[in-house]
């Protein structure tokens, strides 16, 4: 009773739905205010969903229905559980298993996972071209973003969430070395790809795929992919915080690099342009995995 | 489509509904994975006849009408057409009303450049400089609400000089907004010319070769992006364009980074051209600015004006009537839409969305087309038959 507590209302689904809303609201007016315009209201994430809820959802003929339906559901369970993992560490760093880390990992990479499979089922030609996309991307950038979480599993000697927690409070945190600042960056970066923006938002690409993998989705179903992506904003950063920035205790200074990793990621994704394709793997798999092995390695001798 | 090399093809639809491009058209790529091997184009969901209704229009309405054939470069048609008719007649306007015609369509080209610029940002998913670039058209349209009191769809071109004078009072103001408007394009120059990542992602796409770009007839900047030496404005000059000095832009390379650095330094050449006229404006005395035609004798006159998007072509035929007998209207996207059937070829999705956005096509000026059936070779529909179609419709809808 109390797990399905946790899982529904908090830290699960509800919370990280809510503070996801106010991550992406804080997302759209700075953005906003970048780009000399106005912003929405408060309000506006959750107007959008609750508008999503109530249209029709529409299952295009020739797609398997059951996959086309089912992987918003997958995508934002495993969100809902990563959200449930990282906070319950960050309650109690003693509190889970060894290993919780490798299951945030995968937990992550369910999500492109599921995008990918709904866009495949959903037997639009665009959708099609766009799940590929997803997926070059997808191995493009999964490689380096181990390897960034390389680093702080190094200087912890733990792939336990927990620990590498309490390392960073008795030590400093990992952002402090060299090896810390290059693995961060390239954190920051892959994980701009996982989240879909720009410039890595290829798979979406409005205005050469019209919204790409989504394209065949409406009513409650892209209401849910959209608040997987929502949450996920959410998560990731807190994520980055704990990896890097020695989790989020005391309350308040966590908060703030909370917010600096949040308004860093907003930064990026408004002053550059989307990639192609071919250009985006070439970074990651060239300069990104290139400078995460030169991290891991200088997080083996000791920088 | 037959399978030529046994690979599959699909084909990616780029309109009709499309968050590319605002209007409606039609671009059909045909693709081996994200590589675009072929593409078809279909235009023709625009047609509003408006050649046609120019004919049923007097001299003088038609100018309006035509200035309503695209609200981006509302004033090349009506100069193009004032040109025409001015043409027939053999009317040589008075030097004040030229400086007018000229600094308004500067201001176009100014405002319709920085439009394109915000676009293209927009259309490389490059969000801010969209707004910033459409912050700063801002600017130019203020300067168009100060001479003309409209923002768009100025009214200013009439047969035989402009609507409305430039007082003489007036002109340091003038003077002082193109003046703000100078750090604005630095701004751009240095964002869009010296960005990393845009010139990743523009240079060497879309390339236009100099020879296919004489095949193709592309005019204006798409034309001088490639290296072909045209203006309208120097080798056939009318208006002002002759009497201060400025520079044509050409580029050599004539991928989609030329053509944004074309457009970018065309707009500091429009700055110049706009204070020489200034300038010259105070030379001439106030209140001559038109010769208040009342009669068209019989004949026939071109009209052409280089306008943002390049050579606007029209042509005005009167039997002595008070209104044309023909009129026809070639608009510089009929051209350069075309000419993309070469360059996207052998080109990633990607960037193909961003070569056809290249051209600056505008499809409201495009498209005056005529229904045909194509086994009988006859026409369907004419522009009357497509007017009571739609007052038809119109009734139905009110009639529900």
């Amino acid at each position: 009773m109390k797990l399905l507590f946790e899982f529904i209302i908090f830290p699960g689904f509800i919370f990280t739905a809510i503070l996801g809303m106010l991550v992406s609201w804080i997302d759209r007016k700075v953005t906003a205010r970048i780009q000399w315009r106005q912003g929405p209201p408060l309000l506006q994430p959750y107007y959008d969903l609750e508008k999503l809820l109530i249209k029709e959802t529409i299952i295009p003929e020739n797609a398997n229905a059951l996959i086309f339906l089912i992987s918003p559901l997958i995508a934002i369970i495993s969100t809902t559980i990563v959200s449930l993992i990282i906070w319950k560490t960050i309650f109690n760093p003693q509190s889970l298993f060894i290993g919780d880390l490798i299951v945030v990992i995968y937990l992550l990479a369910l999500t492109p996972i599921a995008v990918i499979l709904g866009a495949s089922a959903s037997g639009n030609p665009i959708a099609s071209l766009a799940a590929s996309r997803e997926m070059k991307l997808f191995m493009s950038y999964e490689l380096p973003f181990i390897f960034s979480i390389l680093v702080p599993v190094i200087k912890a000697h733990s792939i336990k969430l927990g620990e590498i927690i309490i390392y960073q409070q008795s030590t400093g945190m990992i952002f402090n070395s060299i090896s810390g600042i290059l693995a961060s960056a390239i954190f920051l970066i892959t994980i701009h790809a996982k989240l879909g923006l720009v410039p890595f938002d290829i798979a979406e690409a409005e205005t050469e795929l019209a919204g790409g993998v989504f394209i065949e989705y409406s009513g409650t179903p892209l209401a849910l992919h959209k608040l997987n992506r929502i949450m996920l904003l959410f998560v990731v950063p807190v994520f980055a915080v704990i990896l890097f920035l020695g989790g989020m205790h005391p309350f308040y200074t966590g908060i703030l690099k909370y917010l600096v990793v949040v308004v860093l990621i907003i930064l990026i994704k408004n002053t550059n342009p989307r990639l192609r394709i071919d250009q985006a793997i070439k970074f990651f798999w060239r300069r990104c995995t290139m400078l995460s092995i030169l991290a891991i390695i200088l997080a083996i001798k000791g920088f | 489509m037959t399978d030529k090399k046994n690979k599959p093809r699909t084909i990616i639809p780029i309109g009709p509904y499309h968050p590319l491009q605002e209007e409606a058209e039609f671009f059909k790529l045909y693709v081996e994975g994200e590589k675009v091997v072929d593409m078809d184009i279909e235009i023709g969901y625009m047609h509003r006849g408006i050649e046609k209704l120019s004919e049923s229009m007097h001299y003088d309405q038609s100018a309006f009408l035509v200035e309503r054939i695209c609200g981006i470069c509302s004033n090349s048609h009506p100069f193009a057409y004032v040109n025409a008719v001015e043409d027939l007649a053999g009317i040589e306007i008075t030097l004040r009303a030229k400086y007018i015609r000229s600094i308004i369509g500067e201001l176009e080209r100014l405002h319709s450049h920085l439009l394109w610029l915000g676009l293209a940002g927009h259309f490389i998913g490059y969000n801010t400089v969209w707004m910033w670039s459409w912050k700063y058209r801002e600017l130019v349209n203020d300067i168009f609400e100060f001479i003309t009191g409209n923002r768009q769809h100025y009214a200013m071109m009439k047969i035989g000089g402009v609507r409305r004078d430039i007082e003489n009072k007036d002109i340091t103001q003038i003077e002082k907004m193109c003046d703000d408007l100078i750090p604005v394009l630095n701004l751009f120059k240095g964002a869009v010319l010296d960005d990393p990542v845009i010139h990743a992602r523009t240079k060497n796409v879309g390339i236009l070769p100099i020879e296919v770009a004489i095949d193709y007839c592309v005019v204006g900047p798409t034309a001088r992006a490639s290296g072909i030496d045209i203006d309208i404005r120097r080798d056939d000059p009318y208006a002002a364009y002759n009497l201060v000095p400025w520079n044509v832009i050409v580029t050599k390379n004539g991928d989609v980074f030329d053509k944004a650095v074309v457009r970018i330094l065309e707009m500091y050449e429009s700055i110049k051209i706009i204070r020489g006229c200034l300038n010259g404006l105070l030379k001439e005395p106030e209140g001559n600015y038109d010769l208040k035609i009342k009669e068209i004798p019989v004949g026939e006159g071109i009209g052409r004006h280089e306008a943002p998007r390049g050579e606007v072509f029209h042509y005005v035929r009167s039997d002595k009537t008070n209104r044309p007998a023909r009129h026809k209207i070639r608009a510089p996207s009929y051209v350069n839409v075309p000419s993309n059937q070469y360059a996207v070829i052998g080109q990633t999705i990607s960037d193909a969305a961003l070569i056809l956005a290249a051209v600056d096509p505008c499809y409201c000026c495009t498209e005056r087309v005529a229904i045909i059936d194509k086994q009988k070779n006859k026409k369907i529909m004419n522009g009357f038959d497509l007017i009571k179609l739609s007052q038809e419709k119109t009734e139905k809808l009110r009639n529900k």
